[in-house]
């Protein structure tokens, strides 16, 4: 008995001074056939799960795109909802490929964390919504207000500094996850919600009664959100860098879902080098020549992608403001793909 | 007076067989080499065994560290003196945002302490009213003490901890519309707002005071213990005890010019502001750990009862007790040899049930410590590594104590 356990003792030990080699995702990731990306818990326009068990919504949809580039199939994706203190974790862990999950990059996280941001999917800012009864018409009325906000996000910062650089007082009641702060809004146990603009519109489509509650105008922060991978393993970077370069450079070259297939045909070299006819782009990035044509005819660019998830025409109704092309009054802007 | 003799004689005569015993056996002619002394033997193996697994530990250790710097993530403990910049709802402790993430550690820390605590008192006091009205000779209030425990029991505590957040939540009507008792005592869906005592500087005297009369009222009792012992006189201990905790520091009170006065709460645009505040979370938090624990106590305290055989009340009885003295000094002294042991786990499982609190947003040890301060910082591997040594720490401590009062409860045997 004694020695066994003597046995298993140096078992451990021989195991324990193994270290753990930094795999190489794109490997994994195609010999699974499946890319595992982390999302929400659920929040509307960015990753919801819709009526048929389906995530949608604009961070799913650039895991789609990833997933369209690196498997040539927008379907193979698993997605993971995780709640704003798990996510670092799940992907530093490795329990994750891919962190899409409106995150803020800031940084603390691209610097301490292991991480690193692969670009800006959304310019959002944090705001403020209040119920419409409380008569309230600026966030500098709000001294002495009790905030719903969820834990473990930049806006728990953004608020502390804004309120104390206003000298106003402030009570904030901390959830886990974006559902439960809505939840303790409806239930009045504070007076005011806050996160970032984009979530407060999203938000408010799961009250009973959204005409009751409004969003007021200041944005007291940047937060651009963005995709997050591990830092160290340059080649699935790259990829992830790219992938999302490629759905705002389309939008910019007028290539969509619905014309790719002329495109493919096209004399502009520009064009040419997009659909993989010269230059041979996609094996700079370790993929086959087609992953572009791949994203746009599976998913759509970014400009598709936008306005299907959280445009005009969805009950999020929010407006192109920053996130339009830099040509066109917004900031978003890809470095060309030559 | 024999007694100490014995005892003196057998030691004695220990002493002598033990040296009589080595003598007869004397030294062996020759000591078997190192190897084959079993001694020497299973001291080297269990050496051995110590090294390999303090290697393991070192290995998993320095793993995870090499690992971790291969990876880019910072470690290390130089976070908790950074500033924390995020406010936190309740502070037993002076706390704004620029205080540090060390200080969020105890401001957590004591969060999870008071609800603790509180809980352990309430949940043992309902408990032991529900498990002796369990045994009660009145059908109606032993059926309501079985269907108390079996509903509280059987509901799995989470369902409880968010069931009476939100029955708190939505029964409870907004500040404006407050339930009040004059202009001191509030409820509402912000909680309780009671009125905050400030102390004066001649407090002090008074609390001089309250600990001499405490002081006092325990001389008094030994005093009155023995007299009755040597005497047979008994004296009023109770009564003597209250009129001096309680008239002494009164009078003192009274003597040195009331020094205390009440700040009330003050309804402001939003909500109330100053006073005292009992959030709603502790409230829901405390009452679904004290309800839930209660009906496990009040099975132990009913077992315990039932374990002291029937002879011991019949015997008390037939001396001439009371039953509430039957009960007090009979029963219950050997009841609680059996209640201790199993209500020491109850008490651990409480405490560390109050980590459940996050579900609702009570900024306890893991809410805050392990939910916001890791988020913002990232030192997952420390943060957690703290947490689980506070609560390791907590159930010590209590499973200290209540070895030390099990001890000192658990039959004498002249």
């Amino acid at each position: 008995m004694k020695y066994k356990s003597l046995g298993i003792l140096t078992a451990i030990a021989a195991v324990a001074t193994f270290s753990v080699a930094s795999a190489g995702t794109l490997e994994n990731v195609k010999k699974k056939d499946l890319l595992t990306c982390g999302v929400s818990t659920g929040l509307p326009g960015f990753s919801d799960p819709d009526k048929n068990k389906k995530w949608t919504g604009l961070d799913a949809d650039y895991c789609k795109a990833v997933a369209a580039a690196v498997l040539g199939d927008a379907n193979k994706v698993k997605f993971v909802p995780l709640t704003a203190k798990e996510r670092f974790t799940a992907l530093q862990s490795g329990e994750i490929d891919i962190l899409s999950r409106n995150t803020t990059w800031t940084q603390t996280r691209d610097t301490s964390l292991g991480l690193n941001f692969a670009g800006v999917t959304y310019y959002d800012g944090q705001g403020f919504m209040v119920s419409k009864k409380l008569g309230v018409k600026s966030a500098k009325e709000l001294s002495g207000a009790a905030v719903c906000i969820q834990a473990g996000t930049t806006t728990e910062l953004n608020l502390a500094d804004y309120f104390r650089f206003n000298n106003m007082k402030y009570k904030s009641v901390v959830y886990d996850t974006s559902d439960q702060t809505i939840k303790g809004f409806e239930a009045g146990r504070c007076d005011m919600l806050t996160s970032d603009q984009s979530q407060l519109y999203a938000l408010m489509t799961k009250l009973k009664d959204p005409a009751s509650a409004m969003v007021l105008p200041e944005i007291i922060s940047k937060e651009p959100l963005g995709p997050v991978v591990r830092q160290g393993d340059d080649v699935w970077f790259n990829i992830n860098k790219w992938t999302l370069n490629a759905l705002i450079n389309a939008e910019e070259m007028g290539i969509t879902s619905q014309n790719i297939n002329e495109k493919k045909s096209s004399k502009d070299p520009s064009v040419m080098r997009f659909v993989g006819k010269s230059k041979n782009l996609g094996k700079k990035i370790s993929l086959d020549n087609s992953w572009a044509v791949n994203i746009i005819a599976q998913v759509g660019n970014y400009g598709e992608i936008f306005e299907r998830n959280v445009g005009k025409n969805t009950p999020l109704k929010i407006a192109r403001g920053l996130n339009a092309l830099w040509n066109k009054g917004g900031i978003m802007y890809a470095p060309p793909m030559r | 007076m024999s007694q100490p003799g014995v005892g003196i004689l057998i030691n004695f005569n220990l002493g002598i067989n033990l040296s009589e015993d080595f003598a007869s056996r004397g030294v062996p002619a020759s000591k078997p080499p190192p190897w084959n002394d079993p001694f020497i033997r299973s001291m080297f193996f269990q050496v051995i065994a110590v090294l390999l697994l303090g290697y393991c530990f070192y290995s998993i250790f320095d793993n995870t560290l090499t690992n971790m710097e291969k990876r880019g993530i910072t470690t290390g403990f130089s976070f908790l003196s950074e500033e924390a910049g995020f406010g936190i709802l309740m502070s037993l402790i002076e706390y704004d945002e620029t205080y540090s993430y060390g200080r969020t550690f105890f401001v957590g820390l004591l969060n999870t302490a008071v609800v603790a605590a509180c809980g352990i008192i309430l949940a043992t006091s309902i408990g032991f009213i529900i498990g002796i009205a369990r045994l009660s000779n009145n059908w109606l209030i032993a059926k309501l003490a079985t269907i108390y425990i079996e509903i509280f029991r059987n509901i799995p505590l989470l369902l409880q901890i968010i069931f009476w957040q939100i029955a708190v939540l939505q029964t409870l009507p907004g500040p404006r519309q407050s339930l009040r008792i004059g202009d001191a005592f509030f409820l509402n869906n912000r909680g309780v707002f009671l009125p905050d005592p400030k102390f004066g500087k001649e407090f002090i005297f008074v609390i001089s005071a309250f600990l001499i009369s405490l002081i006092s009222a325990y001389i008094f009792k030994i005093w009155a213990k023995r007299t009755q012992e040597k005497t047979g006189r008994q004296y009023p201990v109770v009564y003597v005890s209250l009129g001096l905790i309680i008239g002494l520091p009164t009078i003192i009170f009274f003597l040195v010019g009331m020094p205390l006065t009440w700040e009330y709460a003050k309804l402001e645009r939003f909500s109330f502001s100053g006073g005292a505040n009992i959030i709603p979370e502790f409230i829901s938090l405390l009452w679904a750990l004290t309800m839930y624990t209660a009906a496990f106590i009040a099975e132990i305290v009913r077992s315990g009862i039932l374990a002291v055989d029937h002879g011991q009340t019949e015997a008390a009885r037939s001396l001439g007790l009371r039953n509430s003295l039957t009960l007090r000094l009979v029963v219950i002294p050997q009841a609680l040899r059996v209640i201790i042991p199993p209500l020491t786990s109850q008490y651990l499982n409480l405490t560390k049930n109050s980590s459940l609190a996050t579900a609702i947003g009570y900024p306890d040890l893991v809410s805050v410590f392990m939910g916001t301060t890791l988020n913002q910082t990232g030192q997952a591997v420390e943060i957690v590594a703290m947490t689980m040594a506070v609560y390791l720490t907590f159930s010590l401590v209590i499973s200290m104590f209540m070895n030390w009062y099990n001890k000192r409860v658990s039959l004498v045997e002249r």
